[in-house]
């Protein structure tokens, strides 16, 4: 089970939420100090592109991010319940609305892989999933 | 934190002083205030990001839209950034090379290349 799990309507307001937690278990975790920054912009960026699809597809069912501390390491995924159609699948004439929301998205996941050097982008007919994982360094003193 | 705005004129230039996080939620109102300026006809424009806490792609979005719509009356839109966590947005997106960033509001003020 993931350390902290965390499930929030697919609002813009609340993502600044998912990254205070995020960056606070990821502190906790022993993420490195230095790396905190980019631990919360490619949290916010993957709850970012998640409600962009679910308030693009009308869904109702909430964002879904899970903090996984493991042993040596600390894992973010972000699930969305969008359902992913391959590129060239995508329905002709469907409008430069969908161009411009297709290039924002691909903002977001250039952020992400920019920042994050363990990233996994997985996506099918039921949603769509991605995993971030960054080394940690255990707790020198842990307090009595 | 939210986000914060404010605007003031120097000489033929538009300064807007941005602080706090400019994210999914509040990219909106930054992008009005540039949509506003624009239709009020300041089409030289300095962001000062000084006061940035937090950037991510929408903000950059919001950025990039904006200098769209300046070169559209052959205006400029100039930032304002010291901060190594901001640069590194825009170095790893590659938009280093489509802003002209500034270490300070004089410099980007009295900037016209």
């Amino acid at each position: 089970m993931a350390t902290v799990e965390l499930r929030f309507s697919a609002l813009p307001e609340h993502v600044r939420t998912a990254r205070l937690v995020a960056a606070a278990v990821a502190r906790r975790a022993g993420v490195d100090e230095a790396v905190l920054d980019e631990v919360r912009l490619a949290v916010g960026e993957a709850c970012t592109r998640a409600v962009g699809l679910h308030q693009n597809g009308g869904i109702t069912a909430p964002v879904k991010v899970s903090l996984i501390e493991e042993e040596k390491q600390f894992s973010i995924e972000v699930g969305d319940e969008a359902p992913h159609v391959v590129p060239g699948d995508l329905v002709p004439g469907s409008g430069a609305d969908a161009d411009v929301e297709a290039e924002e998205d691909e903002m977001g996941l250039a952020v992400i892989s920019g920042l994050v050097d363990d990233v996994e982008v997985s996506a099918g007919e039921h949603g769509g999933l991605i995993r971030m994982t960054w080394p940690t360094t255990p707790a020198a003193t842990p307090l009595a | 934190m939210d986000l914060s705005l404010s605007t003031r004129t120097v000489g033929d230039r538009t300064v807007v002083e941005v602080g706090g996080e400019i994210d999914v939620y509040t990219a909106p109102k930054l992008r009005e205030q540039l949509v506003e300026l624009v239709n009020d006809g300041n089409f030289h424009l300095v962001v000062d990001m000084e006061g940035v806490d937090f950037l991510d792609s929408t903000g950059l979005g919001v950025l990039v839209g904006g200098l769209k719509r300046v070169r559209a009356h052959e205006g400029s839109l100039r930032l304002v950034c010291n901060q190594e966590r901001i640069l590194k947005i825009f170095r790893i997106t590659g938009l280093t090379k489509v802003f002209p960033i500034h270490t300070s509001v004089d410099e980007a003020v009295a900037a016209t290349d």
